[in-house]
């Protein structure tokens, strides 16, 4: 996983509330087994004219210059609701989205960032708003810049906002772990627990029956 | 100390405590389908790594799959087939439950893990799938999970998850005659909007949700994502305990008082503290239905739709404009007698036997109307063939609807079978987003008996007002 720790970078202010997976990559475009190639898809339906198409909207915020150089979204409450897909995130990462700011996410969507290499960073509504405000003030100049290792968000005229993310999720940021990894490292611990549990629950093991 | 049932079923699962409220949680449950479920077992393979338990670890076709009759491996969604093929293959080298099609005890993810009593209370339950809460009808601690982390509970049988906020969710009083739980969690949803619920695990409880039989409590619990809440549960009981015993994967005899023994003490403790608590009022819920994109976009269907003149926040204004335009509705227009081309009853809301039970109440001796598409979906094989066993499936053919194969159907456009482009279908499911159920397909969600009165008007209807049977 690529690791998180600072980014200086464009936003991109969609200030939509209950932006939700299926906008974010609908079903039809999760076309293969796979985590690659989902970029085409992303926001497919505001992206392009036409269902499926792929001629451009020219209205669409990422298809406008220099929004499509942003690495950092800007959302209204509840982004990435719905859906479990973790295509959204791989579509949004392979697009090159690495921190999205929002007052709330959904939480299926929050821990799927975590595990791409996606900062899920939660500010207040007020804040977000103003971030947005200051963006589309002079969207190439005004650029955000947010470090993970003091969980700070400063915003173009200096303002600077603290987050709060979990210590576990800030460091598998941080360091670009794998999770899976670090979880095996607790092998006896999981062991244990099985022996003690089996005796209390056993009909949980369907091995017994 | 004074616990609620929720921190109880944790506590049980806790490894280890990683600081700051995250927890190494013990999964009982790994359920997968084809969708989400092929790309973390390939994720899996890829990385070398070996399913954990794979006697504890299922999967099902319910997603890709077509539901027409007669149907195969092959998909009207282009490239569906190797989907299903993946999915298939991967499952058996690693070794774990498979549900494939052909077999009757196929069906959707959420419908089939209670029928074949995997889900059961009390444990944790885990699916590449947003609906996953559903199991906590049961009692369950179920959540839904992104495909990494199932690789991640496949692996290891844990996941690290942060301990939610907990909130109690009171429905008081009597549910009035006609009145589902899809009308009561469209009700909470609408009245505390779709993120109302983020950051918490919900208990449901109060005497409608007792008097709840346990099917209706599964579609109660189907929709708390809807809520944006992590999970919700309903603590279990004698009626859950009655459900779950004989089930293929429950426990068998030998463990059965153990079990139930162990299940008694799931409740909340009388003074246990919630980080919140509401309250609703179940005499004033009538037919819910939704009237724009979001499911907090609902009201009674007695109702009008909105005016977003009359909305001072900005943002919600804006939303609701948006809604009305793709859903094109005027302002000030009432729900009942809004037109629509289709009708769809099914997905895991709504497609267990007794959803069926009730529409086809509504549908016997009746005809839908002229012009109207409508679909049933049974949830799974077992299902279905119940339905056939009663008649269920002639009285829904008679009355003009088609009869399909399980699966999750149009409950969501994946790229095959759709409505069409701006038809407007009332549907059991759960979602209303844009482009949900079809390229700008307008969906109005709201209960089986509402979907199946309002086929044979051809509109919105209160289902309150559809008298005896050919009226
Ligand atoms: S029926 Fe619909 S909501 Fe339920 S699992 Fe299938 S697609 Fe998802």
């Amino acid at each position: 996983m690529e690791k998180f720790t600072q980014l200086t970078a464009i936003a991109a202010p969609i200030m939509r509330i209950n932006i939700d997976t299926d906008v974010i990559i609908p079903s039809r475009e999760m076309k293969r087994v796979s985590k690659e190639g989902l970029s085409e898809g992303m926001f497919a339906n505001w992206r392009y004219t036409e269902p499926g198409g792929r001629e451009e909207n020219p209205d669409f915020i990422l298809n406008q210059e220099p929004y499509r150089q942003a690495r950092i979204l800007l959302s209204g409450d509840n982004f990435g609701c719905g859906s479990s897909r973790e295509h959204a995130v791989w579509a949004l990462a392979e697009w090159g989205i690495r921190c999205i700011i929002t007052p709330k996410f959904g939480n299926i969507f929050y821990g799927n960032c975590v595990r791409n290499g996606i900062l899920p960073v939660v500010l207040p509504n007020a804040v977000v708003e103003d971030l947005a405000a200051q963006v589309e003030q002079d969207p190439a100049g005004n650029l955000i810049h947010v470090d993970l290792r003091n969980c700070s968000v400063t915003a173009p005229d200096g303002t600077k906002h603290t987050f709060e993310i979990a210590p576990a999720d800030q460091e598998m940021l941080l360091e670009g772990l794998d999770a899976i990894a670090v979880t095996m490292k607790r092998d006896d611990e999981i062991l244990a627990f099985q022996g003690r549990d089996r005796l209390a629950r056993p009909w949980i093991y369907l091995d017994n029956n | 100390m004074s616990l609620t049932v929720i921190e109880k079923i944790w506590n049980e699962h806790q490894i280890a405590d990683l600081g700051d409220g995250t927890c190494l949680i013990y999964i009982d449950r790994v359920f997968l389908h084809e969708r989400t479920g092929s790309v973390a077992l390939k994720g899996l393979e890829a990385a070398g790594r070996k399913v954990r338990n794979p006697e504890q670890a299922f999967c099902t076709m319910d997603h890709i799959v077509d539901t027409f009759p007669g149907r195969s491996d092959d998909t009207t969604l282009p490239g569906g087939t190797a989907f299903i093929q993946t999915t298939r293959a991967a499952a058996q080298a690693a070794g774990i439950n498979l549900f494939d099609l052909g077999d009757q005890r196929q069906g959707i993810v959420h419908v089939i893990s209670p029928e074949q009593g995997i889900a059961l209370p009390g444990a944790t339950v885990v699916c590449p799938d947003s609906h996953t809460g559903t199991l906590g009808g049961l009692g369950a601690l179920a959540w839904g999970i992104g495909s990494t982390e199932a690789e991640h509970a496949l692996a290891t049988k844990t996941l690290v998850v942060k301990k939610p906020k907990t909130m109690r969710v009171n429905f008081e009083g009597e549910l009035p005659t006609g009145i589902t739980a899809k009308d009561m969690i469209l009700k909470l949803i609408g009245e505390h909007t779709a993120s109302g619920g983020v950051g918490y695990a919900i208990e449901f409880a109060g005497a409608a949700v007792r008097a709840l039989p346990i099917e209706a409590r599964l579609t109660l619990c189907n929709m708390t994502v809807e809520f944006g809440a992590w999970t919700g549960l309903i603590a279990p009981d004698e009626q859950t305990f009655a459900y779950v015993q004989g089930r293929p994967y429950a426990p068998n005899a030998a463990q059965w008082d153990q079990a139930v023994a162990h299940w008694r003490t799931l409740q909340s403790d009388p003074d246990a503290r919630f980080d919140k608590e509401i309250s609703i009022d179940c005499a004033s819920i009538v037919p819910q239905v939704t009237w724009g994109t979001s499911p907090m976009h609902e009201t009674g269907i007695d109702g009008l739709v909105p005016d977003p003149a009359q909305i001072a926040d900005s943002a919600v204004r804006s939303s609701v404009e948006r809604a009305l335009e793709y859903m094109d509705l005027q302002p000030g227009t009432p729900l009942e007698g809004v037109p629509i081309d289709a009708a769809f009853l099914g997905s895991c809301t709504n497609s267990r036997i007794s959803d069926l039970r009730a529409a086809a109440d509504i549908l016997r001796g009746r005809k839908v109307a002229p012009g109207v598409k409508a679909i049933c979906v049974p949830g799974s094989g077992l299902v279905k063939a119940e339905a056939e066993a009663e008649g269920l499936d002639k009285v829904f053919t008679d009355a003009g609807f088609e009869w399909r194969e399980s699966g999750c159907s149009m409950c969501f456009f994946a790229g095959g079978e759709s409505f069409g482009l701006e038809e407007r279908v009332v549907s059991s499911t759960n979602r209303n987003f844009e482009n949900r159920q079809g390229p700008r397909t307008r969906t109005h969600l709201a209960s089986p008996t509402t979907v199946a009165a309002s086929a044979v008007k051809g509109y919105l209807t209160d289902v309150r007002r559809i008298g005896a049977a050919g009226d």
